[in-house]
């Protein structure tokens, strides 16, 4: 396995290219006309911005769980489906 | 390296890319019975559609030195539709004998409605009184998590289920360990933009180790890309990970599973 300083060297320039695609995509709809700031979805990219700014482990994770629909143990008595057995 | 593509749907792909997919060293491919792109009008649609995966797709692929396989059901795109479902579920074990048929998929959900999942459950029970393997697509994007937990649910309702001869495919970072703690294997399909990425998917190998997972393409008639598994061979290459390590995952891992299944053989290429 490659140390945390051979994998920096190989991504960071990738990185940075990611980071002015993010903010670049961000600006080119600042630029546009009309407003999404209202729009659920700029604040689930805000918040997965944050997730990445964060110190914490397991960030894809988190991210993933931020554009997820919760999950509901009770589905089955809602959807009336039997338990089988 | 050889490797096996576990998953990707050759009906929507050119005979070109069967050339392209044998000079990278694709020995054999498992093609599950999904949704066209359009929903079929009637259960003859997909009889046709059974005929079109066991006896058409295994010619294109032998003329390229590819092993066909497959799995049979309606997809959980369409089984929205009960009674169209249940005509097509009637008909699939006449199927079931053909020589390169591995089981029952992928069935799933989509959308994760009450419709989906009751002809996910009459799929399971239909699997498990044939005595065939399973491979199970899950949902979507923001319905993945909630689907794939639902799926689990409903698999835990059949003891005689055997979780080794069940396969839950695109899993991704937020999926694969509850699946692989049931028993389960687990696939990875290597999307563009909506699934994994090969550097992400080889995150998730270092992440939970190599056993019970598998990596495919998943290369259809949307955007994919049939050499995805090679690409994932690039990349694991670029890490340094061992030659062994690699062709675990995209060798010896889908011949493990699948050869649970009557229907499969194949030799290690390396081996001839
Ligand atoms: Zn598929």
């Amino acid at each position: 396995m490659k140390s945390s300083k051979q994998i920096l060297d190989r991504e960071f320039l990738e990185l940075r290219s990611k980071l002015l695609d993010l903010a670049a995509s961000l600006d080119r709809i600042d630029r546009a006309e009309g407003s999404v700031a209202a729009d659920q979805r700029m604040r689930l990219l805000a918040e997965g911005i944050r997730i990445i700014g964060n110190q914490s482990p397991q960030r894809a994770y988190q991210i993933q769980q931020l554009f997820s629909r919760q999950f509901d143990p009770q589905w089955k008595q809602k959807f009336n489906l039997p338990t089988r057995n | 390296m050889y490797y096996i593509d576990p998953h990707i749907h050759m009906v929507s792909r050119t005979t070109d890319d069967y050339e392209t997919l044998a000079r990278m060293g694709c020995v054999a491919i498992s093609e599950p019975a999904f949704w066209a792109g359009y929903d079929r009008g009637s259960a003859g649609g997909f009889r046709d559609y059974f005929v079109q995966l066991t006896e058409v797709e295994p010619k294109r692929a032998a003329d390229y030195g590819i092993e066909h396989f497959t799995w049979l059901c309606i997809n959980a795109k369409e089984a929205e539709n009960v009674q169209l479902s249940r005509d097509v579920l009637s008909l699939i074990p006449e199927f079931l004998d053909c020589p390169n048929v591995l089981g029952i998929g992928e069935i799933g959900l989509n959308k994760n409605t009450p419709n989906e999942s009751v002809i996910f459950q009459e799929h399971v029970e239909l699997a498990i009184y044939h005595d065939q393997q399973i491979l199970i697509h899950t949902p979507h994007l923001e319905d993945k998590y909630q689907g794939t937990r639902m799926i689990l649910d409903m698999l835990a309702d059949h003891p005689r289920l055997e979780p080794s001869r069940v396969l839950v495919d695109h899993v991704e970072e937020h999926t694969v360990r509850e699946v692989l703690d049931a028993g389960y294997w687990a696939g990875m399909t290597l999307y563009p933009v909506t699934k994994c990425t090969p550097a992400r998917a080889v995150d998730i190998i270092e992440t939970v180790g190599a056993a019970r997972l598998c990596v495919n393409s998943a290369g259809d008639w949307g955007p994919s890309k049939p050499t995805a598994v090679p690409d994932l061979i690039f990349e694991m290459r670029k890490r340094g990970h061992r030659e062994s390590l690699i062709k675990d995952i995209v060798f010896n891992n889908p011949r493990t599973f699948f050869s649970q299944s009557k229907n499969f053989r194949i030799a290690d290429p390396e081996a001839r």
